[in-house]
């Protein structure tokens, strides 16, 4: 109760200014959140509009539901078939991922060996790289072993681009694992293998949940590896690659609608896991960040 | 246990290093080779000529220098903006609250706020370049900014915003600072959590208002965070350009007003079939990132402050 006595005097000193101030910055958040929602609902509106009411009426309501726009993106603009495509690469990239960064980040972790240094920063200095500039040259990678405008190409690619970050993290989340329960598993004679996949992957599971999730995002999100290496075949094409040759067209054929159906079509399925897993996606994008 | 100690380690480091030294080492090591010829990217032909592309680089005055100072320009301003926004939003939404019984928390609101400011981190750049496209977009193409511009008497322009030469750049700049600030505002938060309520209980119990503890405390113990962020935001900005080549005429213009680094390489390297010379510019674009990193790690360190 003691440590209490002096906010009295304190609050009717100064609430006046405090109230101003409270009001601005009150003001400025509601602001900076209505500056991310207008332009995602409004997309959503104009989704639903007819061609020409997007362009007479950009303000306004959608005068019905125009779902014509959602039919044609989907038939029309391949949208379907580049979820379908995502879906393809990404459960291998995802997995591969994971278990060769896990391996690493555990080797280099928690046995001590010549060269592992090297290793270790030799991973680590890969989140620096612009990726523009091993664009052309990976082009050519690719293409001398014939996994240009490939899955099986795109996949590794995806794979070794995104070792950097999940070996840099892993290798601090398992460091940070205690070592009792893997010397009573090695005492009960579990061997080296048996280690990894049965005592030391369930226990880092926070971590790896987390590092799954960055990837997840990242690798859905990624746009220059698949537009530079998967450029032959629109067909093939991941959906936001699908999506960019969907404005491409949009620009002649004249039906922004369809385009914005298919940008809205996209974004549900984000959208969705976003709002259903918050916390972990907050968590797993920022927790690299934090060391 | 020590027994096939080593045949373990080779066997788990056998595929990952393999992978990233095939598909990320060596195309890397290539580029800087590459840059040294004058290699089309075509042909099997090429000779080295030495430093002639770097040299060459800096006289190209119709790509490289107006995309060198654009770079440079958003190299300054995507930083400034998203770390102040980032703090001043991260301190309002923790402990920017009215302290009831002298505990401290954030205003009301704040976990609304924050999911909602987070959310443009996990759209993707092709979700946000079309997305913005259109807000920007002339009025008689539907655009939102000079629709409700003309619906309230302003004059917009005529052409929209992203084909006007005046506000191209600060228009991507800004869609930049869009997707960025909620990401650093969680960064932040929760560099936020780890100091000791205490410190600003007792900072309370003194007479302190809320600039004083965001000045006088918050921020000298968040100055590693803020540096971290930096390094990341600057390599950002260097690597700026999905957007431009989603949201901007030509590519980079109207008449090279959004010209950046990255739209240069792509440009001589896919469009131009200069493959040296867009390895020069890569590898110049390399080494500003590395000396950014090196540079803001060494003068920005500040004595630790232990708590």
């Amino acid at each position: 109760m003691a440590t209490q006595t002096p906010a009295p005097s304190r609050a009717s000193g100064a609430p006046r200014e405090g109230a101003a101030f409270n009001l601005l910055s009150q003001g400025f958040l509601w602001l900076w959140s209505l500056l991310v929602i207008v332009p995602v609902v409004w997309i959503v509106l104009t989704s639903f509009k007819t061609t020409r009411q997007i362009a007479a009426d950009p303000l306004g309501l959608p005068e019905t539901l125009h779902w014509q726009n959602y039919a044609s993106a989907w038939t029309n603009g391949n949208i379907g078939a580049y979820f379908l495509n995502t879906l393809q690469v990404m459960v291998f990239s995802i997995t591969g991922t994971m278990l060769l960064g896990a391996m690493a980040a555990y080797v280099i972790a928690r046995y001590s060996f010549p060269g592992s240094r090297v290793i270790y920063f030799g991973f680590a200095a890969g989140m620096m790289f612009p990726v523009f500039l091993a664009l052309f040259p990976l082009f050519k990678t690719l293409q001398n072993v014939a996994l240009l405008n490939t899955y099986t190409g795109l996949v590794l690619v995806y794979i070794a681009y995104s070792l950097p970050f999940t070996v840099f993290f892993l290798t601090a989340f398992f460091r940070t694992l205690p070592t009792g329960v893997a010397e009573a598993a090695i005492v009960d004679g579990a061997g080296h293998y048996r280690l990894f996949f049965q005592v030391m992957l369930p226990m880092a599971r926070p971590g790896l949940i987390a590092i799954t999730i960055f990837n997840i995002i990242g690798q859905w999100n990624q746009f220059l590896l698949p537009l530079v290496l998967m450029g032959r075949n629109p067909d093939d094409a991941v959906i936001s690659q699908g999506l960019a040759n969907l404005a491409l067209r949009q620009g002649y054929e004249g039906d922004p609608g369809a385009l914005f159906a298919g940008t809205v079509m996209a974004m549900i399925p984000i959208f969705i896991a976003y709002v259903l897993f918050q916390r972990q996606i907050q968590a797993g994008l920022t927790a690299g960040a934090i060391k | 246990m020590k027994h096939g100690r080593y045949p373990f380690i080779l066997s788990f480091l056998a595929l990952p290093v393999g992978l990233y030294a095939w598909l990320v080492i060596l195309p890397f090591a290539q580029a800087f080779q590459i840059s040294l010829t004058d290699w089309s990217g075509s042909s099997n032909s090429f000779d080295y000529i030495g430093f002639d592309n770097y040299v060459n680089l800096f006289k190209d005055e119709r790509l490289v220098l107006p995309a060198l100072r654009h770079t440079g320009i958003i190299l300054v301003v995507l930083p400034v903006v998203t770390i102040a926004l980032g703090l001043f939003f991260a301190f309002m939404l923790n402990l920017g609250g009215r302290s009831r019984q002298g505990r401290i928390e954030g205003v009301a609101g704040s976990k609304f706020h924050k999911v909602v400011y987070f959310f443009p981190q996990v759209l993707s750049v092709a979700i946000i370049g079309i997305l913005w496209k259109q807000v920007y977009a002339p009025e008689n193409f539907g655009g939102l900014i000079t629709g409700a511009m003309t619906a309230v008497g302003l004059p917009a322009p005529v052409n929209g915003f992203l084909a006007d030469k005046r506000f191209v750049l600060a228009a991507v700049i800004a869609v930049l600072v869009w997707s960025a600030v909620g990401f650093y505002l969680v960064f932040f938060s929760s560099a936020m959590a780890s100091i000791p309520r205490d410190l600003y209980e007792a900072a309370v119990i003194d007479g302190a208002g809320r600039f004083q503890m965001f000045f006088r405390i918050t921020l000298p113990l968040l100055w590693d965070s803020v540096q971290t962020a930096w390094i990341y935001l600057s390599i950002v900005a260097l690597d700026v350009f999905v957007l431009v080549y989603m949201m901007t005429p030509e590519r980079g213009g109207p008449d090279g007003a959004s010209e950046v680094v990255g739209g240069v390489i792509w440009k001589y390297a896919f469009n131009h079939g200069e493959q040296a010379f867009a390895s020069a510019v890569g590898v110049v674009l390399f080494f500003a990132a590395l000396t950014l990193a090196v540079v803001s790690l060494r003068f920005g360190r500040r004595e630790q402050i232990e708590f």
